[in-house]
């Protein structure tokens, strides 16, 4: 067990470091020099060199890549060439306000989902199973930044209960930080919900059939009874796969719908970053987007393991 | 003798295909009943019924009663059923690989089945799952392993410590050792046998296996089509079969070894619902004539008895 943890511990760090790799050298390899954009299309290249200079662009990559890497793992994310401004302060807000909206549209999706697919999936052959089918099957469909503007305009402008946009952190103003996130974590959190709702009934499909859940029953547990105690945690494992992939879907929706709905997340700042040729600061944001998907795929790996006994050998 | 489990006129059936018709089944306290017939003979359909456990889409009809239960277990609603499954009449299943919960360990498996009719309270239950683990010679440190760790005889062994948890009247065993090694088989046939001699269970055992139900049961039913065509005492169905599906079952298992062929019996049972009119053994019985189109009554007691219009040990007119 402990071999198989160190195992999956250094996954993660190799690709942890592999990544890093890449994002920098895309950025690296990417044209356009950030002093030139610094300076403006009519700089001298004195100038530009001279400035090329003080941010250390003129040294070899590899100085650099290790320079930057050295600085990450200080949690210092160094100074955008642009604004002249230190970047992690800022990337740390947004990343607070983007993991609002991503955990929150998380809860949606497994609140809609958990119940919906092992609903359907009892059912299956009965109505109420098919028209949930038919339900999830359109919100498939939907992407996040559509059913964000669909909510607002429902919510926002015809009935005008909730807020169209906008961000307040929590310790600010509590009841306007839960008004302002539901649309938001709403329209990610749905399709999300629509598409794990179709995993989850799979996943409980199957254990239905197992020979373990009839065991249950024999035992005298009732059929909601045996496939709770005995079904919910064998089904778990395929739906944690599901939902370790779906988070890193969802930051990436969370970029799109940051933009619906006017919110001062990661995305908005990684969007901000690109308009403004502000090269690292999105490769500090891509890096940080990395790490948080490598980081949920380590702990799904984890998960399994806590889950499914069968997996604590080493492979 | 008041009877344990009492079967009248069960029949199983999906949509409009009949899988199991007329089957009359009685198990006294603490007797040992086997059930044997090829595979499609809808021997763990009727036993399935009994315990109400039968898949989605498959219906029983008929009456099943079970001693101190004061109701019909025949369309009894799942909450009434619940109360009878593991602590009534309780189960061991064919296939021991997948009957275990992948995730849960060994001795909270064996506890729960205590648990959920709280035979034992919390306190005392995993106490009790060690000494049943113990009952089935599994050594007490079984009840922190998780299934893979167990070989399938061994898992077979936990399904009966689970299965005898709460004494149950009534044991039934669905081909319990047919998908294990034969050199395990002997030692769980032994512990189900001594199992429900100590709680003076009685026994359903179903299998394919003469002589598995030659060494385990005292009375036998002979089933083949969906139905019961012949039963009594072991020794006496086995020495002197009448009906001729019985003979011809005795011949194919007898493992004299002075013939060069191995005895058959022609033909291969057919899918459900495909069985002929009539005696459903005609299609593949030599003694076969025109009377046979027509259903052969029960011949003798439910105790001893056949239903074959032309039955071996009578000399021919």
């Amino acid at each position: 067990m402990i071999l198989r943890l160190i195992e999956r511990a250094a996954v993660f760090l190799v690709s942890l470091a592999v990544s890093s790799v890449l994002v920098f050298a895309f950025m690296a390899v990417l044209p356009g020099d950030p002093a030139r954009v610094a300076l403006g299309v009519n700089a001298s290249d004195q100038a530009v060199a001279e400035l090329r200079r003080q941010f250390g662009l003129d040294r070899p990559l590899p100085t650099q890549y290790f320079d930057w890497l050295g600085g990450l793992l200080h949690g210092d994310l160094g100074t955008s060439y642009v604004s002249k401004v230190a970047i992690g302060p800022q990337v740390f807000d947004r990343l607070q306000v983007t993991l609002w909206l991503v955990v929150a549209g998380m809860v949606i999706a497994l609140v809609v989902a958990v119940p919906a697919g092992t609903v359907m999936a009892a059912r299956h052959r009965k109505v109420s199973g098919f028209a949930l089918s038919a339900v999830s099957q359109v919100g498939v469909a939907v992407p996040a930044f559509l059913a964000g503007i669909l909510l607002i305009v429902v919510f926002a402008v015809k009935l005008g209960w909730l807020p169209a946009n906008g961000w307040t952190p929590p310790a600010q103003d509590p009841g306007m930080f839960l008004k302002q996130l539901i649309l938001p974590a709403l329209s990610l959190g749905l399709v999300q919900g629509a598409v794990l709702t179709r995993y989850v009934r799979s996943a409980v499909l199957d254990v239905l059939r197992e020979d373990y859940l009839r065991t249950a029953r024999a035992k005298g547990l009732r059929p909601f009874q045996a496939l709770w105690r005995h079904g919910l945690r064998n089904a778990a494992v395929p739906v944690v796969t599901v939902l370790g992939l779906q988070l890193a879907t969802l930051l990436i929706g969370a970029v799109v719908v940051e933009r619906v709905f006017v919110i001062p997340g990661l995305g908005s700042l990684l969007l901000d970053g690109v308009s403004n040729r502000d090269l690292l600061l999105v490769q500090d944001v891509v890096m940080v987007l990395v790490l948080a998907v490598l980081l949920v795929n380590f702990i799904v790996d984890l998960l399994y393991v806590a889950l499914d006994p069968r997996l604590r050998t080493a492979s | 003798m008041s009877d344990v489990l009492t079967v009248r006129g069960l029949s199983v059936k999906v949509r409009d295909t009949m899988l199991v018709s007329d089957v009359d089944l009685t198990v006294g306290a603490g007797e040992r009943v086997g059930l044997i017939g090829e595979s499609g003979s809808g021997k763990s359909l009727t036993a399935l019924s009994v315990l109400g456990l039968l898949p989605e889409d498959v219906h029983a009809g008929g009456s099943v009663r079970l001693d101190g239960v004061d109701h019909e277990l025949i369309g009894a609603d799942e909450r009434r059923m619940s109360r009878i499954r593991g602590r009534d009449i309780a189960m061991v299943f064919q296939e021991p690989m997948t009957a275990l919960n992948p995730t849960m360990r060994i001795g909270d498996q064996v506890a729960e089945a205590m648990l959920i009719h709280k035979t034992r309270p919390k306190s005392a239950a995993d106490a009790a799952a060690a000494d049943l683990l113990e009952l089935v010679q599994l050594p007490s440190e079984t009840r922190r392993a998780y299934p893979h760790q167990l070989s399938g005889g061994q898992r077979q062994r936990v399904v009966l410590a689970l299965a005898l948890a709460n004494d149950p009247s009534l044991l039934i065993c669905d081909e319990p050792t047919t998908a294990l090694d034969v050199t395990v088989q002997a030692l769980v046939l032994d512990l189900i046998v001594r199992g429900v001699m100590d709680r003076s269970s009685a026994l359903l055992f179903i299998t394919h296996d003469l002589a598995v139900v030659a060494t385990v049961c005292e009375r036998v039913l002979v089933m083949y089509g969906g139905r019961v065509v012949e039963s009594g005492p072991v020794g006496e169905v086995f020495t002197r079969p009448r009906h001729r599906y019985t003979e011809g079952l005795l011949a194919a298992s007898d493992l004299d070894t002075n013939s060069r062929r191995l005895t058959t019996i022609p033909g291969n049972v057919p899918p459900a619902g495909k069985f002929p009119s009539g005696c459903v053994f005609r299609t593949r019985c030599a003694h076969a004539t025109a009377l046979c189109e027509e259903t052969p009554e029960w011949s003798g007691t439910e105790a001893r008895g056949f239903a074959c219009h032309h039955p071996a040990g009578v000399a021919d007119v």
